[in-house]
């Protein structure tokens, strides 16, 4: 069995790893290596995997799950109550004119029976979220006026699969079927009880998110053990899904409002980095799968009709909801990108089909060939966006730039500070005064929850993590500081920054002159060596005490500052001549004992006689003599 | 042989100074020409003398750029002044590493050109002002030019700022690729009077 499953997931994962990155280098999108991969490797090409192909996409069905709850995440509670107008609007109008027009034209030209007719229609209605989303994202188009449309028309969809399918058993003629939709728990209670433990649902979602799920990640990330935050992160998603499920209503709605509460935490870039991951790959085999499951022989056998089909049912979904735009008032080039990306059909279309094939609403073979329009019309859609970019949309000359209007989402700092214990939040406080934002990552639950409370904007998790340096802004920012308490984790931190974000520029806490040489292995030059200011302030002090003038003394310990930096950049090179197996306590002393050499040296040799007059006097004196 | 020019600009406000941000973007962008911000170098007044020295050593002419406050230079240039040009090296009896350099000062005043005169409010001429500076420079052997002065920034409008920028960019133009004539030079008090008989 093992076997079965290693040979299986090598044969997956490699499919993806030689398909993705040569679509990538065609200039395609990740979604169409995906697609190729799974069409390559199912049945009808190599057959390395069978049929199990639908088994697999129910399973990474999941993957969209996860995406809503990221999208839920990036946005808030009060931004979303402002698009429910456009939800709502733009959303009704769109299913309920697809679904007509498709209908109308279905029921004059093919010769079905209108209960198949009608089941075509809204499977055909619903567009692939995963799609969508993800080809808006690689794009970067989420923050556009489209962007935010097709949002809220496929967040309908997602809706309205809900009643889609709870109408279907009333369209099946006389004895229902109602097995397969008694799944829910509460469908044979009275329907206003129903209704009400629904919202009930909701609400507990929310409350549970706000009053039980926040406190709870407080204590996990007191842990301090990744790995248990991410399995929270995981059982969150999956619980309210699964929560949903049992009420009935759809997972990804479940999933989104759950986003939607934790958007306002501090959790919320950890929980973006965590789930990010499992998302792309639950996603990635959501393509795989529907490539697999596209059956050749059935296109094969009529290939005429499914290709006609296909066609005719893209133009009529793409020019309602050309006209969908035009109603909200799109300028022409975003509404072009708007309906050519919507126009497919997509996973909740496979979905429906299976429901109605159980009900006997429709024949096996016309259910087949209908999946294999909607497969294709996946596939069909980023060939269709790259051939409105190439061909199509240039011939428009309105350009909405990719503007932050109302869904600001992520604060974009120039400055990003890692660690904000006594050393970061005195940074901190120093930019805020001078009206510098920073973005600031720290791994103390605790104190990100008071700091916060006190106003900065403070996002709890481990910033030696690559997602959750992308989620801070590190792409765009400016300036990094380093200033984790844990010298070796704020040395990862350093790496990753220099590894993956090679235009910022660092400025780096060291504890001690170890971590100033590591920092200088690493060829970041701007380091600052906690103890040695505080130090030579206090050194300058005792000076004073023991009778020097305070500004002798202060510039006696500036010199001492500038020396001994200078002295550490020299020994950070020299530290690599001797052999490696000096014990670090010796080196330590070898090192302090060079040290004091040069300070010695540098004692005499840099003096300066400013304000000094004994070298004109005894000038003078000769000259008198 | 072109001249080598090193700009010593002090000014502890430089971001809020509309003439000086004129005069500054305006100076050639040339590799003869040295600007070195000592505020932004040295803003703890800690100033590394052996590099300001081996500076001094690389460049023909000197000048030291600043606003005029109360009747002198702003208080890094005279802690440069007093911790660079040491006694042994610029000045004394061995002391000869800046001579024959030139030196000129590029200063600006809030006030206008008619307050500095024994009748005006400010009762000394600018001449008269500078003369501690212009002695510093004689003990240093150096040879001290009449000063460029831009009067008058409390009151001057965006085109007098670009002009006077425009006139500073064309002196240091001039210094760099011209011999100057000192005699000529010294019949007026200020540069900017003898560039304007130059250029018309």
């Amino acid at each position: 069995m093992a076997d079965g499953f290693f040979f299986q997931a090598i044969i997956y994962l490699l499919a993806a790893v030689v398909c993705v990155p040569i679509a990538k280098k065609l200039g395609l999108s990740s979604i169409l290596g995906y697609l190729f991969a799974g069409i390559i490797i199912g049945p009808y090409v190599l057959g390395l995997i069978g049929q199990e192909g639908q088994d697999i996409m129910h399973f990474a069905e999941f993957g969209v799950t996860m995406m809503l709850f990221l999208i839920g995440l990036e946005l808030d509670p009060y931004k979303f109550w402002r698009m429910r107008r456009i939800i709502i609007g733009m959303g009704l109008l769109q299913v309920l004119g697809t679904a007509a027009v498709l209908f109308i034209v279905c029921s004059l030209v093919l010769r079905w029976n209108w209960h198949a007719t009608l089941t075509i229609s809204l499977a055909l209605t619903l567009s692939s979220t995963a799609i969508v989303m993800q080809t808006l994202k690689e794009k970067g188009l989420t923050k556009t006026s489209m962007g935010r449309s097709s949002f809220a028309v496929l967040l309908f969809q997602d809706i309205a699969v809900i009643p889609i399918l709870a109408i279907l058993p009333l369209l099946a003629d006389g004895d229902i079927n109602n097995k397969n939709i008694s799944q829910s728990l509460i469908s044979n209670l009275d329907p206003w009880l129903q209704t009400g433990i629904v919202f009930g649902t909701i609400g507990l979602v929310y409350i549970g998110g706000r009053y039980i799920i926040i406190p709870l990640l407080h204590v996990v990330a007191k842990t301090r053990l990744q790995e248990l935050f991410t399995a929270s992160a995981l059982l969150l998603v999956m619980g309210v899904s699964y929560m949903m499920q049992l009420v009935g209503l759809s997972p990804a709605l479940g999933a989104f409002i759950a986003g939607l509460v934790l958007a306002n935490s501090e959790f919320r870039h950890e929980l973006e980095g965590d789930i990010a991951p499992f998302k792309g790959l639950l996603l990635g085999l959501f393509f795989i799968g529907v490539g697999a499951s596209i059956n050749f022989n059935i296109i094969a056998a009529d290939p005429i009709f499914i290709l006609i089909f296909s066609t005719i049912f893209n133009s009529l979904k793409f020019f309602v909801l050309l006209v969908v735009g035009k109603v909200y008032r799109k300028s022409s080039d975003q509404n072009l990108l708007f309906s050519f990306a919507l126009s497919q059909a997509g996973e909740f279309g496979f979905v429906i089909l299976g429901f109605a094939v159980q009900l006997n609403l429709l024949p096996t073979t016309l259910s087949n060939q209908m999946m294999a329009v909607i497969a294709i019309s996946m596939i069909g859609t980023p060939f269709l966006l790259l051939i409105n970019e190439k061909w199509i949309d240039p011939f428009f000359g309105v350009k909405e730039k990719p503007k932050e209007k109302y869904d600001n989402i992520e604060e974009q700092n120039d400055v990003v500070i890692a660690g904000f214990g006594n050393f970061g939040s005195t940074i901190g406080r120093l930019l805020k005064a001078n009206g510098i934002p920073a973005t600031v990552l720290d791994m103390d639950s605790d104190r990100v929850d008071s700091l916060r409370k006190l106003g900065f904007k403070v996002y709890y998790g481990d910033a030696s993590r690559l997602e959750l340096l992308k989620a801070a802004g590190c792409e765009n920012a400016k300036l990094f500081i380093a200033a984790i308490d844990n010298p070796r984790v704020n040395l990862q931190v350093v790496e990753m920054i220099k590894k993956h974000f090679p235009h910022l520029k660092i400025l780096a806490r060291a504890r001690n002159r170890n971590d100033a040489f590591e920092l200088v292995d690493m060829g970041v030059n701007d380091f600052y060596r906690e103890n040695l200011y505080s130090a030579v302030n206090l050194g300058v002090d005792a000076l004073v005490e023991m009778g020097h003038r305070r500004y002798t003394a202060t510039r006696q310990g500036q010199r001492f500052i500038r020396v001994d930096e200078e002295a550490t950049f020299r020994l950070a090179e020299k530290r690599h001549d001797k052999k490696a197996l000096l014990i670090s306590t010796l080196q330590e002393i070898e090192i302090q004992e060079q040290l004091i050499k040069s300070d010695l040296y540098n004692q005499l040799g840099a003096q300066d006689h400013a304000w000094e007059a004994d070298d004109i006097r005894r000038e003078q004196q000769q000259g008198e003599s | 042989m072109p001249n080598k020019i090193l700009i010593l600009f002090a000014h502890p406000l430089f971001e809020k100074s509309n003439a000086n941000n004129a005069l500054v973007s305006n100076i050639p962008d040339s590799p003869n020409i040295t600007f070195h911000d000592l505020y932004q170098e040295y803003p703890n007044f800690d100033i590394d003398i052996k590099r300001e020295q081996e500076l001094l050593l690389l460049h023909d002419i000197v000048i030291w750029h600043h606003p005029m406050y109360w009747y002198s230079c702003p208080p890094l240039l005279k802690q440069w002044i007093d911790l660079v040009l040491e006694h042994g090296w610029a000045y004394g009896r061995e002391g000869f590493a800046l001579k024959d350099k030139l030196l000129l000062q590029a200063i600006t005043t809030g006030g206008k050109k008619e307050n500095y005169c024994s009748t005006g409010r400010d009762r000394f001429t600018i001449l008269q002002l500078l003369e501690p500076f212009c002695q510093t420079a004689k003990v240093c052997n150096m040879t001290y030019l009449p000063p460029f002065v831009v009067h008058g920034t409390h009151s001057m409008d965006q085109d007098g700022y670009d002009d006077h920028g425009k006139q500073y960019n064309l002196m240091l133009e001039y210094l760099e690729n011209k011999e100057i004539d000192l005699a000529e030079l010294a019949q007026h008090d200020y540069f900017n009077n003898w560039m304007a008989t130059k250029i018309g």
